[in-house]
């Protein structure tokens, strides 16, 4: 909460960049707490990660203070009391904290719970609802993490050839830090990959693998400079291999069609449904994981390569 | 009111709601708002989370000796969510980049008045004005 | 399952999946025309789905093979149908008159990019109709929404990057409104399904947390519909888009908006909960009233066309809205048929600006000075468009006006009525407004030479203000569908319900 109110009243954007990523990560252990791994392990890629990288990377492009506002705080006030008195209003008669009886708990959940790992397969019931029960949302999902990044790059353009030389770097040249990410980038690549192919049986899956797979190429960018990075990975491929991502998705789905059966329905892809359930949600995962993280590197790749209009 | 004890994760979530909301519709600066928008919607997600906390419960993954799990669907909502939150906040920040390029500035009331002047131009002025994007397609007229 | 069963399906998927093709493609002409195809294929798909549920049946569609509470659920009846038909029939017309534009007005390297976010808002748009599931209204709305940030920022005025991002802020605003709403009703019931909602909240219907769950969704969806006060992001982002992303967003955008505030408030709260036990009809009639009167009052002093189109939007809305709140059936047959024919005009004359635009550059009015006498066919198109807008007969917008007048006579609310002809009044004036420049004043000597937009341009704005006269006077299709889908929102006629 302070740090929610410190952000309000900061006028130095760096800082408040970086309290929010910390407020993130924050946020992610509170649901930690709250039983939620997927999504605790999410909100710290994301949030903490992804989005302070990609904020700070604006912030180079534009003004590190903000100036004073002249406007009189007390409307917003009043619309922000409003709201809130709404909201308050709203939960004194929602269910309490942890309360099993609540009608949450009581209606289609436990199908999940209970049936769950027996029709789809697989013991994360998350993954399970996500990729299969709910697959449409997560389709829907990667098709607007596939939006975002086309509307980053129509906006920004695709970074060919940007002007900082090889060699010249964002944070310059640090020894140590160059050892430390020589080591540890395998070790996230690799980590990457067994969150992707994992995601069934623990926390994790497709959007949190792309999402590291990516940081790792950040990661190696931030520290030795422009220009590598792009050479493993050009910027003109990545969005194509993002809608390749999507199409892999969507003709997971054109394959069900095919089979007779319901968009997405998993179960044509095998003899046996629960195998066929399997088999789809590693192949959409794959779609996912995919999308994800060229689009990160994308944008980032879009950011970091513009250079500094005044 | 018996019951503000177990509504406590929810007024935090509703305190913090109401700072992002302040901060977006109260700060001038463009960064600054999509910062409180982040806020904003980071802290419905607690909301969410909070909702499918079940006493006692595990994480919804399935383990042997375990009977009482979360409830997972918000969770998935969640995550779908986190998802929107950081496409909108990219789309944002690349808006933020091309607004600095094209104005100079990131302050809401400087892009006003900017804006204003250009509503009501001296008359020679009016053509000049526009195009200024670095990616306006050539001249107006063909 | 036969091909007609994944109907429902397919409408959203072919766009959607076009999208990435038209980015693996990369080449303009090529992105064109898979997006052509596809919105054609979305309007074949409309068209036979209409055909199914005209009878007021329902298509229940199946995602993944999960039966509805459990999984996700496309549902499709009559009043979606008919939006389904506005959204796709739109984006064909527009995409029939994009090609010239877009070249004229987007980048070389980007168009086929471009074609893909204008997909992608098309599936988005479609997909919140579509869909029997609220979280999955979310997701399709942003898909939507991303899609039209971007789309409205390659205008090439630099005012369009600040109108994306108000809109961005806006939206983003709404959407998580909505969450929040969607999040309340959950906390309640425990599914996420439409249909499962209507059935289990009436149980919990007289709870805090339902009342504040339905006022989030009111203000997040009143955002979106750009409903008054919440309007003030849409003039700028309509005024300063590209020619045929303002075509598109004025007339499908808000409409879908509607839509979804229609199905939530009727469909899932019911016709009791949302008109008569909250103060919402109140509230809504007060708001339409002032967006009509202030919509239409601002465009009067607007020297950018597209700009003052844009304000008469947000007058138009007032229209919708006031039908609603009018809570009969009547008056929810005027809403639904004013989206059908709102998105006709509005569609016409912004595409007639989008030729305007291509030729000229420009449409402040100034600079359109007897342009009537030099792009005779566009200012036409103009003029119908215009005439169309106040309600003149034989045009569609007299319709429009027609049912709503007869709504609001049945209760005797002569004052409403009153409103209406005020609203039609200034129409009059700001639609004479660019009239008298484009006709009465002479194109001064030192004007650069202009001549007819091309027929590419000119046949589809020409078919969608054929549109407005045909439906002004062929009723049968549109005022049927809407009253019957009305009826069967309003829970007064189970089947067949027209008269």
């Amino acid at each position: 909460m302070l740090i929610a109110i410190a952000s309000i009243k900061l006028r130095d954007l760096f800082a408040v960049v970086m309290l929010f990523g910390i407020y993130s990560f924050m946020t992610a252990t509170l649901f930690m707490d709250l039983d939620a791994v997927d999504v605790a392990f999410t909100e710290a890629a994301v949030g903490a990660g992804v989005t302070t990288v990609l904020m700070l990377s604006s912030l180079r492009l534009t003004t590190r203070w903000e100036k004073i506002p002249r406007h009189s705080p007390l409307l917003p006030l009043l619309v922000v009391g409003i709201t809130g008195a709404a909201l308050v209003y709203g939960t004194l008669d929602a269910p309490m904290l942890g309360d099993a009886q609540a009608p949450v708990h009581q209606h289609v959940a436990p199908r999940y719970i209970e049936q769950g790992p027996v029709e789809v397969g697989m013991p994360n019931m998350v993954t399970a609802v996500l990729a299969s029960y709910r697959g449409y949302d997560t389709f829907g999902e990667t098709v607007v993490i596939f939006t975002a990044g086309l509307a980053v790059l129509l906006l920004l353009g695709i970074q060919e050839n940007p002007d900082t030389k090889p060699g010249r770097t964002a944070i310059g040249d640090q020894l140590v830090l160059r050892v430390l990410v020589k080591i540890l980038i395998p070790l996230i690549l690799l980590y990457a990959l067994y969150v992707q192919f994992h995601g069934d049986y623990g926390a994790g899956g497709g959007f949190q693998a792309g999402v590291i797979f990516a940081t790792g190429f950040v990661l190696y960018d931030l520290v030795f400079g422009d220009g590598n990075a792009r050479l493993v990975m050009p910027p003109r491929w990545l969005h194509r291999l993002a809608a390749l991502g999507v199409l892999i998705y969507g003709g997971v789905g054109v394959i069900s069609l095919l089979g007779g059966k319901a968009f997405l329905d998993y179960s044509v892809l095998s003899h046996d449904p629960v195998h066929g359930q399997h088999l789809g949600v590693l192949l959409v995962e794959l779609g996912v994981g995919i999308t994800v993280f060229s689009i990160i590197l994308a944008i980032f790749f879009a950011f970091s390569g513009r250079s500094r209009i005044r | 009111m018996n019951g503000l004890p177990g509504l406590y994760n929810d007024f935090i979530a509703i305190f913090l709601m109401m700072a992002g909301f302040y901060v977006v519709i109260s700060q001038g600066n463009l960064v600054k708002k999509l910062v409180g928008l982040g806020l904003f919607q980071t802290s419905v997600f607690i909301f969410y989370i909070s909702m499918g906390k079940v006493a006692g419960g595990n994480a919804p993954i399935l383990t042997d000796g375990v009977e009482v799990y979360s409830n997972p669907l918000p969770h998935v909502l969640i995550l779908t969510a986190i998802v929107v939150g950081v496409a909108t906040t990219a789309v944002g920040l690349a808006l933020v980049v091309r607004i600095q390029e094209a104005y100079g500035t990131v302050e809401e009331d400087d892009i006003q008045a900017q804006d204003d002047a250009e509503e009501w131009p001296d008359d020679t002025a009016q053509d000049s004005s526009k195009d200024t994007g670095p990616d306006a397609n050539g001249s107006a007229r063909s | 399952m036969s091909f007609l069963e994944h109907l429902p399906v397919l409408i959203v998927i072919v766009p959607l999946m076009a999208a990435p093709i038209c980015v693996l493609l990369d080449r303009p002409r090529l992105a064109w025309l898979v997006a052509l195809i596809a919105a054609f294929s979305s309007l074949f798909c409309a068209i036979a789905l209409l055909s199914q549920v005209l009878d007021g049946s329902v298509i229940s569609y199946e995602l993944g093979g999960w039966a509805a509470p459990w999984g996700i659920e496309y549902r499709i009846d009559l009043l979606g149908a008919f939006v389904l038909l506005i959204v796709s029939a739109m984006a064909a017309a527009v995409l029939d008159f994009a090609k010239a534009s877009v070249e004229h007005e987007i980048p070389t390297d980007r168009i086929a990019r471009f074609y893909a976010a204008f997909l992608l808002a098309l599936a988005g748009l479609l997909g919140i109709v579509a869909t029997g599931d609220a979280f999955n209204v979310f997701v399709f709305l942003e898909i939507s929404s991303l899609a039209s940030y971007a789309l409205i920022s390659m205008g090439r005025d630099r005012r369009a990057l600040n109108a994306a991002f108000q809109y961005l802020v806006m939206g983003t605003i709404g959407a998580t409104f909505i969450l929040i709403g969607i999040g309340f009703l959950y906390m309640m019931t425990g599914t996420l399904n439409m249909q499962d909602l209507a059935e289990r909240l009436p149980a919990v219907a007289d709870t805090n947390t339902v009342r504040a769950g339905f006022a989030f969704l009111t203000v997040g969806i009143g955002l979106k519909l750009a409903m008054f006060p919440l309007h003030l992001w849409l003039p700028n982002a309509y005024a300063y888009a590209p020619s045929i992303v303002s075509a598109f967003l004025a007339a499908t955008a808000t409409k879908v908006a509607l839509y979804v505030m229609l199905r939530f408030m009727l469909g899932i709260f019911g016709v009791d909960f949302s008109l008569h036990e909250m103060p919402f009809a109140w509230i809504l009639m007060v708001l339409g009233v002032l967006g009509i009167l202030s919509g239409s009052l601002v465009a009067i002093y607007q020297d950018n066309v597209k700009r003052m189109l844009a304000y008469s939007s947000v007058a138009q809305i007032g229209y919708m809205v006031l039908g609603i709140a009018i809570a009969t059936t009547a008056g929810v047959t005027a809403a639904v048929l004013h989206m059908f024919n709102h998105a006709l005009m509005k569609g016409a004359l912004f595409l007639a600006l989008g030729a305007v635009v291509y030729r000229l550059g420009s449409v402040r009015l100034n600079d359109l000075s007897g342009l009537g006498w030099h792009m005779p066919w566009t200012m036409a198109a103009v003029v119908v468009g215009g005439l169309s807008l106040i309600g003149v007969p034989p045009t569609v917008g007299f319709i429009s006006k027609w049912y709503l007048v007869i709504a609001v006579l049945e209760h005797g609310w002569w004052p409403l009525a009153l409103v209406v002809l005020i609203g039609s009044v200034l129409a009059l004036i700001y639609v004479w407004r660019v009239l008298e420049v484009a006709y009465l004043r002479p194109r001064p000597a030192s004007a650069p030479p202009v001549s007819e937009a091309p027929l590419s341009m000119l046949i589809p704005v020409w078919l969608l203000v054929i549109a407005n006269i045909y439906f002004g006077i062929a009723t049968h299709l549109s005022v049927g569908s809407a009253e019957r889908a009305a009826a069967l929102l309003m829970g007064t006629a189970p089947m067949g319900g027209a008269q």
